[in-house]
């Protein structure tokens, strides 16, 4: 391990791994931005349309739950593959950056749209309630109480997301999306590169170690709550 | 006569749950004229909140009809429903504050709401703040404050469209005794000062006597007996009138003494048992 020295080792796969940080940091954060971005109104949806919600629709509610729950049980590994048309007409190529983050976003959305409607259901009945009695219609309580008020659980639930798709990415990297998780694997495993390996964990753990830190920073910052 | 601020005529409301049907209010009328502290008084699952919450339509009447302010609003919809719930203030048990707004931020939602001007809102906002004596808690968050803070704010939430009517349920049923009294007299002042006409909703004969002028008591979702708060304490009538007297002894004592010096003996009919529902609502 090492077995030239750690500066010849740095010179030698320091390019590689910062590479492969910067390809995992956009495949991650990208897509996590895109999944709450489609992920939020998703969960809205199931919420106001759940029995005893602000627009109770049966129908509907069932369907998106039904659909949310076929997203989720679908294993990572295959979703890349069954998506590979669908990727390809999206972004043009099923590799890179570009090629993971398409199964990324597919695959966290009904997964943030699950954590939204968690959230949204923290914020107490009375307080809805208390809005409705003022006269606000459906869209202001959506805007202006439900996201507003569930803003530290939906936040804190970003570190959850990110290092969830952080894990997935490394299996993106698998059918060639690159970043640390595929320099783990074609050096580490394929190779027996032990160094290379070991490096391109310590790294995942102090980026993960650094998301979460950051999340609980954001989320002490914006609640009010206690 | 004036028109009666609030008027409920043969109003009843029933919830299925589970497939059955459980009949929360059965036939009840009542009328509050302009300027009352009307007072609903019952066991709890007497079907008290009900009854308020039909008032701003936050639940719908299976049957009856509902008037405010002479105005017909049993089957309000869309934008009267809204405007007419801008119009009624409500405040709460547990004060349901926005706990991510400050202060004026949550005095000021039911005017965000109507789209009122950012200088406008925050001029009303600090005068509600005052009058409830608050204004050095504007920029504080709800969890900072303590219970009977966090309830002042609600209040002047309650009062920031300038509401003529205020729906007060167990307003003070999560608070101690000296604050319970000093939320009960800023109602009252309000009351007198802007001539906001109040329903108050409690399971306490205490809070009765200490600010309504009327009151009727509810039980299993009847109107057992309606009247002065005067005559209610001098000559309780329904069965579950004297239970709630009871339970609340020290109200009771001190007032019924005062109250029966006060009213000489009232036309009165015999008394009923509150279980024999149909014949047993008293009025004076």
């Amino acid at each position: 391990m090492f077995a030239d020295g750690f500066g010849a080792f740095l010179t030698e796969f320091g390019p590689l791994l910062l590479e492969g940080v910067w390809a995992t940091l956009a495949m991650t954060l990208i897509s996590s931005a895109l999944a709450y971005l489609l992920g939020i109104p998703l969960g809205v949806l199931l919420t106001i349309t759940a029995p005893g919600g602000l627009k109770p629709n049966r129908t509907l509610s069932a369907t998106l739950g039904w659909v949310v729950n076929m997203g989720r049980s679908l294993p990572f590994v295959i979703l890349v593959v069954v998506l590979i048309p669908f990727t390809r007409l999206v972004v043009g190529t099923t590799l890179g950056v570009p090629g993971a983050i398409v199964p990324l976003v597919i695959a966290a959305i009904p997964f943030v749209a699950r954590i939204i409607e968690n959230s949204l259901a923290e914020v107490p009945a009375g307080v809805i309630e208390a809005a409705q009695a003022c006269g606000a219609n459906t869209f202001q309580i959506i805007t202006k109480v439900l996201l507003r008020e569930g803003l530290p659980s939906i936040a804190r639930s970003v570190a959850l997301t990110v290092i969830t798709l952080f894990g997935y990415s490394a299996i993106a990297g698998m059918v060639g999306a690159g970043g640390l998780g595929d320099i783990a694997i074609r050096y580490g495993y394929n190779r027996y590169q032990d160094d290379v390996l070991l490096a391109a964990l310590v790294i995942i753990i102090v980026l993960i170690q650094l998301i979460q830190s950051a999340c609980n920073l954001l989320v002490r910052h914006i609640d009010k709550r206690a | 006569m004036k028109t009666a601020a609030i008027e409920i005529r043969g109003l009843s409301k029933s919830f299925t749950v589970n497939g059955e049907a459980s009949e929360v209010l059965r036939d009840v009328s009542l009328t509050v004229a302009p300027g009352d502290i009307y007072g609903i008084i019952g066991r709890s699952g007497a079907g008290k909140s009900t009854l308020a919450r039909c008032v701003n339509l936050l639940e719908r009447p299976t049957a009856g009809q509902v008037f405010v302010s002479g105005q017909d609003v049993t089957h309000f919809a869309g934008r009267d429903l809204l405007d007419l719930r801008a119009r009624i203030g409500m405040v709460f048990q547990d004060f349901n504050l926005f706990a991510q707004r400050t202060v004026l931020s949550n005095v000021s939602f039911p005017l965000e709401i109507r789209h009122d001007g950012a200088e406008a809102r925050r001029a009303r906002a600090q005068e509600l703040l005052e009058l409830v004596g608050l204004s050095d808690k504007a920029q504080s968050w709800p969890s900072q404050l303590s219970g009977g803070q966090q309830q002042r704010v609600a209040i002047a939430r309650a009062l920031a469209n300038h509401p003529s009517i205020m729906l007060c349920d167990e307003v003070t049923s999560a608070l101690d005794t000296t604050t319970t009294q000093s939320i009960l007299d800023l109602l009252r002042n309000i009351n007198r000062e802007l001539g906001v006409t109040m329903l108050v909703i409690t399971h306490a004969m205490s809070v009765v006597h200490r600010i309504c002028n009327k009151v009727a008591v509810l039980d299993a979702g009847r109107v057992v007996e309606t009247g002065t708060v005067a005559d209610l304490f001098a000559h309780p009538q329904a069965a579950a009138t004297r239970e709630l007297l009871r339970a609340d002894n020290g109200a009771a004592t001190a007032v019924i003494a005062t109250a029966a010096a006060a009213t000489p003996t009232a036309t009165r009919r015999p008394q009923h048992d509150a279980q024999e529902a149909g014949a047993d609502h008293h009025v004076r």
